[in-house]
């Protein structure tokens, strides 16, 4: 049953400038009920100091931080066993505890390390999962995301998504001296990368589908220029800069177009898509009002978008290729806007005008169109679904900051990432 | 993390002076007498500051945000002059803008998502059109701004609409379209920062900046 997986490649080999950024802490703002009981035991870990990296206390946060797991604190913890044969299961039981993760660290040789873990049903005493991998020092950040991953699925039979990662602005400084950054984080803010600084706004990160590059909008020469950007070697190409708006651009699901808002000379702002090999431009929509916020949807032959081009925005959503009239999706009240599709496109998540506050709005796609407001926030905008289409992150205000939060997709859950500094805006969740 | 509140309350307090000295200005928009006397004041307070560089000749964008003789004019080694009270920029070299007149006000702003140029700034568009149909050689930027509410990119297309808007009436006034051009910051460029209609009204706006 025991499954080698090498974390070598995964060991996050963004070789973009390194730079210290204070890193983002989470609170879970809001709790689900029926939150699964699970103890996460501590790993033995070897004596060598240098191993001092704790992998149960990052897999129990993840899976508290999800709410959908009530994970066991260490001092309730009568024993500590780290393999399956050293569990009492009655014990554990009357602790209430419906499951249970032992596991271990060991050496094995130098800078590597032998992580193994086992998932038991404390109730049938059934071993669910049981996996050893290696990993080096810096890795088992990254091999405790993956342990979470695991566990999540495995009990709740959806795909983990703590082993990935997240793009977002952060705005330093103060004004007239604004210091803008596009980062890269894991998912839970940890491990933050600048790929990208100017002291002119940057905006709009869209990941390409395999996840190896971004493309943003950088105003670094006062004026809105489409770029993209491959994390690994820093290689940058600017795609866009036409006279007047570029803007907004995502990525097609097959990696080869991207598409953009652009403005006529009259500022006519409407939207294309480009092919990336050839920067060739096809004008998807034509119409007076402002067309923008475009979003492949699964197919990549439809684009979600905002449109005023009735009064206030909402969405509609338009063939590529020409002939049909876009449709209109959102009808309840005055501002509707950015949508965006989960993974499955089951769902699309938007920002909602509601009692003069901007809030995160899901729309069912697949059934009568039923609207959810998830958020309570006044200011939350940017939503972007996380790989596995169980959460959904934005950016919200807290206490006149800018920050970012999570809220499941069912809006029953919901945590906030606090950063120590800076305005933090426009998340975007990569893809696996 | 307590310092950095404190720090953000500092600040606040310094944009609520602004936009209270704002506000005082604009009572007395056409009191030329005592723009005058606020123009000296400006001058006076940039060289308090040690400011020993040449007043800049091309406004920075945020021009009208920055209280003149604070740190930060100091590292920037330029005054930022307030809105109305341009007198610092005495001899402007772009077109000979008369530095005392509405041709030194070069921000025009908007009512919350609203696009339409209001009669007060009447005549500011009209000073500028003036002086672009004068010097055929002028050409002008016409940068779009809105407040932070909405969706970001959205109010990227918000405040080029506002940039049309002026750039629209300057040509209905004789400016060749070849002077022109516009921008759009959306929200990405407060003028001040803050959560409130104060700090939105400052934001919601076009910025005229010419540019060589």
């Amino acid at each position: 049953m025991n499954k080698q997986l090498s974390f070598l490649g995964l060991v996050a080999c963004l070789l973009f400038c390194r730079q210290s950024l204070a890193e983002l802490t989470v609170e879970v703002t809001k709790g689900q009920a029926e939150a699964i009981p699970i103890a996460i035991v501590p790993f033995s870990t070897p004596e060598a100091a240098a191993a001092s990296f704790d992998v149960a206390q990052l897999v129990s946060s993840d899976l508290a931080r999800s709410g959908r797991f009530k994970t066991t604190d260490r001092k309730d913890m009568i024993e500590q066993p780290h393999t399956g044969a050293g569990i009492s299961f009655d014990d554990w039981r009357r602790l209430s505890n419906d499951y249970i993760v032992v596991g271990q660290v060991q050496p094995a040789g130098p800078d590597r390390f032998d992580i193994t873990f086992e998932l038991y049903n404390v109730l049938t005493r059934q071993r669910l999962l049981g996996y050893q991998f290696s990993s080096n020092k810096p890795g088992l950040r990254v091999a405790s995301h993956q342990v979470a991953d695991m566990v999540f699925e495995k009990i709740l039979g959806i795909r983990g998504a703590f082993a990935t990662r997240i793009a977002y602005i952060a705005v330093l400084g103060s004004l007239p001296h604004k210091d803008y950054r596009l980062i890269v984080s894991d998912a839970d803010g940890e491990n933050p990368h600048v790929v990208m600084q100017s002291n002119e706004p940057l905006m709009s990160p869209s990941w390409s589908p395999d996840g190896q590059s971004l493309a943003y909008v950088s105003f670094e020469d006062r004026l809105p220029s489409v770029y993209v950007q491959v994390l690994r070697t820093g290689e940058r190409r600017r795609v866009s800069a036409h006279a007047g708006v570029n803007q907004a651009p995502s990525w097609s699901p097959d990696g080869k177009k991207l598409a953009l808002t652009l403005s006529t000379r009259d500022g006519n702002l409407d939207i294309y898509v480009m092919d990336l090999a050839t920067q060739a431009l096809t004008r998807i929509t034509d119409d007076p009002g402002i067309d923008t916020e475009p979003q492949w949807a699964k197919d990549g032959q439809s684009l979600y978008f905002t449109s005023d081009r009735a009064g206030g925005p909402q969405i509609y959503r338009v063939g590529i290729q020409g002939g049909d009239k876009p449709r209109r999706l959102t009808f309840q009240g005055s501002y509707n806007a950015r949508p965006r599709i989960s993974p499955d496109e089951s769902q699309l998540a938007f920002v909602t005008q509601e009692d003069g506050a901007y809030r995160i709005a899901s729309m069912d796609l697949r059934g009568h169109g039923e609207v959810q407001v998830l958020t309570k926030g006044h200011f939350d905008v940017s939503p972007s679904y996380a790989p596995n289409g169980a959460v959904i992150i934005y950016a919200s205000r807290d206490r006149g900051r800018g920050v970012l939060a999570l809220v499941s997709a069912d809006g029953r859950v919901q945590e906030r990432l606090v950063s120590s500094e800076g305005e933090l805006q426009e998340p975007a969740w990569a893809p696996f | 993390m307590g310092a950095v509140l404190r720090a953000s309350q500092t600040k606040y307090t310094n944009q609520v002076f602004v936009g209270r000295l704002r506000r005082y200005v604009n009572r007395m928009e056409m009191n030329m007498k005592r723009m005058m006397s606020i123009a000296l004041l400006l001058a006076g307070a940039a060289l308090l500051a040690g400011c020993p560089k040449k007043h800049t000749v091309i406004e920075p964008p945020n021009a009208g945000t920055q209280v003149p003789g604070s740190a930060d004019s100091e590292q920037n080694g330029s005054t930022r002059a307030l809105e109305g009270g341009a007198g610092a920029e005495g001899g402007n070299a772009m077109g000979g803008a008369n530095a005392t007149g509405v041709l030194a006000r070069k921000v025009i702003y908007f009512d919350f998502d609203k696009s339409e140029i209001k009669p007060e700034f009447t005549e500011v568009v009209l000073a500028h059109a003036r002086n672009l149909t004068g010097h055929p050689g002028l050409k002008l930027k016409l940068e779009g701004n809105t407040d932070e509410r909405g969706t970001r990119e959205y109010n990227i297309g918000l405040g080029e609409r506002r940039a049309q808007a002026v750039r629209r009436a300057l040509m209905l006034q004789g400016v060749a379209e070849s002077q022109l051009s516009t921008v759009s910051f959306g929200a990405e460029r407060p003028a001040v920062e803050g959560d409130d209609e104060a700090a939105w009204a400052q934001n919601r706006r076009v910025e005229l900046v010419y540019t060589p």
